[in-house]
């Protein structure tokens, strides 16, 4: 298995494993946008598919466990690699332009902390309830916390705009530099890499921040 | 000093055959045994190097710019000639030698040159198999394009960029031997002097770019791969730093120099725009395929080109030459742009120039057709003159191209002094007095990959050199030689720039030793070149130190010895009474054309070093022509 | 016509001077007057340096040789791009009409941990040469090479492969690379030969050798800026990038 150890060594091999787990990332941001847009049907089927979900019991773990993993796989991939490559330049430029790097390439880091930071609020909030501004948090009514916890609470549905907004831009680089860091290109669907990424990247993060909004403005049932 | 060209007997076909059979070896164990430095990394000096360290010799190899990918010989646009018949339009070897002997107006020997055309068919094959992306029929078989000088189709290319492919094939395989240890590369390092022990090459001085450190290298021999020396005119289509220093240098240590004032004047080139001009931008020959060359017929008509009617202009190589028109060679196009604008009537700023005028062929053919034959040259042209090509006729002005002279070789490609081996350009050659496009890659190649490593061998096996080290005399004496040379330069801290001079220089060698030449003009010539250089040692001003990278001292040491060079290129034309090729007597011609004079001057000039002060001496190696004819070329 | 154009142009240039590798370095202001919009760019360094000669100060260096646009001796960062603002425009192709008169202009060495700066705006790229000796070739001793023709390729693979191989190894995307990556040189050197019939033996060692010498030179890694594909003044394409991955992801899957 030492392969893997050299693999991973390598710059590339860390940015394979970086889009890997990326790509798996949104795999699960894809569903989760999915399951928690029910709320605009009636919370109640936000609740029950919560409920089912539970049902798993053991396996709902495996899976959250998996997720951990491959975020914190993402995570020191991404640390390690920032940390190389601004050492690779030790002694900077008193002026570079940058010609033809999107903000979505050039936000990636900034943007990957502050996703970060929502992760871990985001747990904090909607998953165990420990900080619940204005209200109380009841385990399993899912529907109902996500409608409670947007309600009157401004500066929530700012910092989740924020962080649907560093979303976007994450995924609108971190989509098609997937393909290109896999090694996914033919000359005829280059530019096809570029729209499956906005798609993704409309849909998920789109779909999200459609929520606190939405929320907040009275437009999920109550 | 005697000359023997070691031309093998028998008959020309077999000649190298039977060489290579008689040429001693050494065996696979001794090679390891031999230390052998090779100056220059471009397409001659890359190809020895690497097929030398593939033979499990020693290897040294030494560059000036900082890669050795970087060499010249990247700039070579149009192609590579080989007689591989490919387009079955009836090339042979013997028709690409014919052709290459012609277009030389009868000054190579026939012996190389026939080599040359034999061994150029190996060259596309090893090319290709280190990867070389030549163009390709949608067949996936190799193209072919014509050039001048031939009626078939031989030349192989890599859009416009054939030299820059086939150097880093070259590189690539030299790269190669380095990692496998055979071969020491040594980048931005310059050769100063050539070190001769009991009268063989031994060993080479440089100065070490970055930190200014002159140091020896001992060897069992020399290979001198360093390139031509058309900087001595300063502005010319050469990079910057192309130089007659390693050639000049082993020159004075007794390697004698062949044909030095045979230049090559290439037609097509941007002209010249201001004082402040560094160097001239060659733009392909193929334009003239579909560009018409003129000039007003009124002296001094200074209407912009549209507003002068078809009637008054001149279209001068259409009316001169009426067979060949526009495609004249390149010698006798240049020499009609001059004198057309001798006559006041060249275009541009400063009058020296001549509208290419695509005008007719873009309504013949259509913009499209024209973009897609030579869109990259209009964008090159656009890019350095903001003139757009399709509107306004180009302009165009001939500029020194290509050295065709350099140290002479015998047919081993051994200089006058035992071990010393001179490659590619910085060789007098197989070009004669005129070389024909795509021929110098093909020669640069051939002398690396296919021949040296033959003769080298003989030359070991049968010198047998003993080992030496760099504690000799003769080594530390020319270290010595080469810093005290340094310091006598920074030492004169005088008035005017290094580049000052040589501006200076090359316009004394463009009047009276150019494209047109004259007796009068080159003793003129003759006697500024010296006056100049003693204000040179008097008055220069170099700056910095030794001991750091100062590229004013190595312009200094390079302009110190094109100052002493030009006046051996001037005798040299001097000597030579006739016009043939790239040398063009003014008193030598017959209704307007270059009369040859194949009585007293079929011959190699080979010069040889007798001292500072003393003139040099001239050795003639006559040349026999027994497979081909001499004739007169004409293209009316 | 702006080829016959008499008029001048003043201009302030500030660079980078640095007297040797590890100094302490700085930006100096020049003015440059009687600055021709026919000159090319280091032609107007060519007049400064001549005039600092001239007063007894050290000229700015600068690497260069057949000021063409081929050689890729040329390297600066002019006004924060590399080879200046022109696209598909090496320094030394670069004219002064692209500057306007009165024009403050900034020249800067390229910036990289592996391109240390031997002077002013002299670097050391021979981790370029580096990451060719590690398998940037084809292994074809002389002599023992078939018949040219005796492997049809493909014009549309023969002309890809052509693309790649323009790189003119100038380090102008490791300069442009926010990572300081030299991924787009690897790449289009791999690519180049990846492509050919020829390559393909040697295709996937290779991918590793050259990439693993890259991390040794203290390159960043690639994370798809897309810099260094505008900065190229031989429009490389960042398709040579994925290509070099797919290669180099392959190579690792395989090889055991
Ligand atoms: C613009 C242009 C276009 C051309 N196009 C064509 C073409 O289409 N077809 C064709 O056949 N020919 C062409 N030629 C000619 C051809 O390119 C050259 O003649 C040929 O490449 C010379 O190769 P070389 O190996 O002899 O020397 P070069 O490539 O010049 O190499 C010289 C080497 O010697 C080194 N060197 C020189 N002096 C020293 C020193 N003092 N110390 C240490 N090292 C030194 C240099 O660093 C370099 O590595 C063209 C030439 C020019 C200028
Ligand atoms: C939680 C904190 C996160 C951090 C710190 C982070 C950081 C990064 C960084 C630095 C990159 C590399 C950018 C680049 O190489 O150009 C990256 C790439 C990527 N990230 Fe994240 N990210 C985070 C979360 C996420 C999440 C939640 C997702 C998925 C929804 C995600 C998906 C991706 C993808 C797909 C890539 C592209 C990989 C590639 O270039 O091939 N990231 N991330
Ligand atoms: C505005 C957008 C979002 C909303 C409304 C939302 C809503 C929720 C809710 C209600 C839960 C609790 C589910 C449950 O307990 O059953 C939850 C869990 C979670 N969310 Fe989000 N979420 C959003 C965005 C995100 C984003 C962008 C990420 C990742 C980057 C994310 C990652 C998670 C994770 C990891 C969990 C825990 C899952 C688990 O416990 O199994 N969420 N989210
Ligand atoms: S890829 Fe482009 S920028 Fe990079 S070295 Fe090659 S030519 Fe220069
Ligand atoms: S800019 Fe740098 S990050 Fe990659 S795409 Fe180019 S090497
Ligand atoms: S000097 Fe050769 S590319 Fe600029």
């Amino acid at each position: 298995m030492g392969w893997i150890a050299d693999f991973y060594r390598s710059l590339i091999g860390k940015k394979v494993m970086m889009a890997a787990s990326g790509i798996l990332l949104v795999g699960f941001l894809l569903s989760h946008m999915a399951s928690n847009v029910l709320v605009f049907k009636d919370p109640e089927s936000l609740t029950h598919y919560g409920e089912w979900l539970r049902s798993f019991g053991p396996l709902l773990w495996v899976a959250r466990i998996g997720l951990l993993g491959l975020a914190v796989l993402h995570i020191v991939a991404a640390i390690q690699l920032t940390r190389i490559n601004q050492q690779a330049r030790p002694v900077g430029y008193q002026r570079l332009r940058a010609e033809s790097s999107t903000w979505g390439a050039r936000s990636m880091r900034i943007g990957g902390v502050i996703l970060l930071a929502f992760i871990v609020f985001h747990l904090l909030h909607f998953t165990t309830g420990t900080i619940f501004p204005g209200a109380e948090f009841e385990p399993g009514e899912v529907g109902r916390n996500v409608l409670v916890g947007f309600s009157g609470q401004p500066l929530v549905v700012a910092f989740y705009v924020v962080a649907m907004v560093a979303l976007g831009l994450h995924l609108s680089h971190g989509v098609w530099s997937f393909f290109q860091t896999m090694g996914l290109n033919h000359p005829h669907w280059n530019r096809a890499r570029r729209v499956i990424a906005w798609v993704l990247t409309i849909a998920i993060a789109g779909g999200l921040l459609a929520i606190p909004i939405g929320v907040a403005a009275g437009l999920a049932g109550r | 000093m005697h000359l023997d060209s070691k031309i093998p007997g028998g008959p020309l076909a077999e000649m190298w055959d039977r060489h290579k059979f008689e040429l001693k070896l050494v065996n696979p164990a001794n090679k390891r045994k031999f230390e052998i430095i090779v100056v220059g990394s471009g397409l001659a000096g890359a190809s020895a190097a690497a097929t030398l360290g593939e033979l499990g010799y020693r290897v040294k190899c030494f560059c000036f710019q900082d890669s050795p990918r970087r060499a010249h010989s990247i700039a070579a646009q149009g192609g590579i000639n080989a007689a591989k018949n490919y387009q079955n339009d009836g090339d042979s070897v013997f028709r690409l030698f014919y052709d290459t002997v012609k277009g030389g107006d009868f000054r190579s020997r026939e012996a190389n040159v026939y080599r040359l055309a034999q061994v150029s068919v190996n060259i596309i094959d090893q090319c290709v198999a280190q990867g070389v992306p030549f163009a390709r029929e949608y067949g996936g078989l190799l193209a072919n394009r014509s050039f001048g000088g031939a009626q078939v189709s031989r030349t192989f290319y890599a859009r416009g960029q054939t030299g820059q492919q086939l150097l880093l094939g070259a590189y690539s395989a030299l790269e190669r031997q380095i990692a496998a240890g055979t071969v020491q590369m040594f980048p931005r390092t310059e050769m100063l002097d050539v070190v001769v022990v009991d009268g063989q090459a031994r060993g080479i001085v440089t100065r070490d770019l970055v930190t200014g450190e002159i140091a020896s290298h001992a060897g069992h021999s020399v290979i001198l791969a360093t390139g031509g020396y058309g900087n001595v005119f300063y502005l010319s289509t050469n990079a910057k730093g192309c130089n007659v220093t390693a050639t000049w240098r082993a020159h004075k240590k007794g390697a004698a120099f062949g044909n030095p004032c045979f230049t090559q004047i290439h037609p097509t080139c941007i002209p010249v725009s201001g004082d402040y001009q560094s160097k001239l931008t060659l733009m392909s020959e193929s334009l003239r395929n579909d560009g018409r060359v003129w000039v007003p017929k009124r002296e001094g008509d200074k209407r912009p080109p549209g507003q002068i009617p078809e009637a008054e202009r001149d279209y001068f190589l259409e009316r001169k030459y009426p067979s060949f028109g526009n495609l004249a060679p390149r010698d006798i196009a240049s020499r009609s742009a001059k004198e057309v604008c001798d006559e006041g009537r060249g275009v541009g700023p400063g009058g020296l120039g001549v509208y290419l005028d695509f005008a007719a062929a873009i309504q013949r053919l259509g913009k499209d057709l024209i973009a897609e034959r030579y869109g990259n040259l209009f964008e090159m042209y656009e890019r350095i003159t903001a003139e757009n090509p399709y509107e306004v006729p180009m302009r165009i002005y001939p500029a020194v191209h290509y050295t065709m002279g350099g140290l002479w070789v015998d047919y081993n490609l051994m200089s006058s002094v035992p071990g010393l081996h001179v490659l590619g350009e910085a060789n007098f050659s197989d070009h004669g007095a005129n070389r024909l496009g795509a021929s110098a890659l093909m020669q640069g190649l051939a002398d690396g990959y296919f021949v040296i490593p033959y003769t080298l061998g003989d030359y070991l096996a049968t010198a047998k050199p003993a080992p030496v080290n760099v504690d000799r005399p003769e080594f530390t004496e020319a270290v010595a030689a080469a810093r005290a040379q340094v310091q006598r330069l920074l030492a004169v801290n005088g008035t005017r720039t290094v580049d000052s001079f040589h501006r200076e220089l090359g316009r004394i060698m463009w009047d009276y030793c150019g494209m047109a030449r004259t007796a009068a003009g080159l003793r003129t010539a003759l006697e500024k070149i010296p006056v100049l250089r003693a204000e040179f040692w008097r008055d220069v001003k170099v700056g910095g130190s030794g001991e750091e990278l100062n590229q004013s001292l190595e312009k200094a040491g390079r302009v110190a010895d094109f100052m002493e060079f030009a006046e051996l290129m001037c005798l040299d034309a001097l000597a030579r009474e006739e016009s043939c090729g790239g040398h063009f007597r003014e008193e030598y011609q017959e209704d307007g054309e270059a009369k040859r004079n194949d009585a007293e001057f079929a011959y190699v000039a080979a010069w040889e070093y007798t001292g500072d002060t003393a003139a040099p001496r001239l050795h003639k190696e006559m040349l026999a022509f027994e497979n081909v004819h001499l004739a007169t070329r004409s293209y009316k | 016509m702006a080829g016959s154009s008499t008029t001048t142009m003043t201009i302030t240039l500030k660079a980078w001077r640095q007297a040797r590798p590890g100094a302490e370095g700085r930006m100096e202001r020049y003015a440059v007057a009687d600055v021709s919009p026919d000159m090319s760019f280091l032609e107007m360094l060519d007049v400064l340096n001549e005039r600092l000669i001239e007063e007894g100060r050290d000229p700015i260096a600068f690497d260069h040789d057949c000021r063409e646009g081929i050689c890729g001796m040329c390297s600066m960062v002019i006004n924060g791009r590399p080879h200046g603002p022109n696209p598909a425009t090496t320094a030394c192709q670069l004219h002064m009409r692209s500057f306007r008169d009165g024009d403050t202009i900034t020249v800067e060495p390229w910036r990289a941990n592996a391109f240390p700066v031997v002077r002013d705006l002299v670097v050391d790229r021979s981790a370029l040469d580096r990451i060719i000796q590690a398998g940037g070739f084809i292994g074809a001793a002389t002599g023992s090479a078939p018949d040219a023709n005796a492997i049809q390729i493909p014009k549309e693979s023969s002309d890809r492969a052509m693309d790649a191989a323009e790189c003119i190894g100038c380090g102008a995307c490791v300069a442009a690379c926010p990572n300081a990556s030299a991924m787009l040189f690897t790449a289009a050197k791999a690519t180049h030969l990846g492509l050919l019939p020829q390559g393909q033996p040697e295709r996937y060692r290779r991918a590793l050798a050259m990439v693993g010498q890259m991390d040794i030179e203290g390159f960043g890694g690639c994370t798809n800026f897309g810099e260094c594909e505008a900065a190229c003044p031989k429009e490389i394409s960042v398709e040579t990038i994925a290509q070099l991955n797919r290669d180099f992801l392959k190579a690792t899957l395989s090889a055991r």
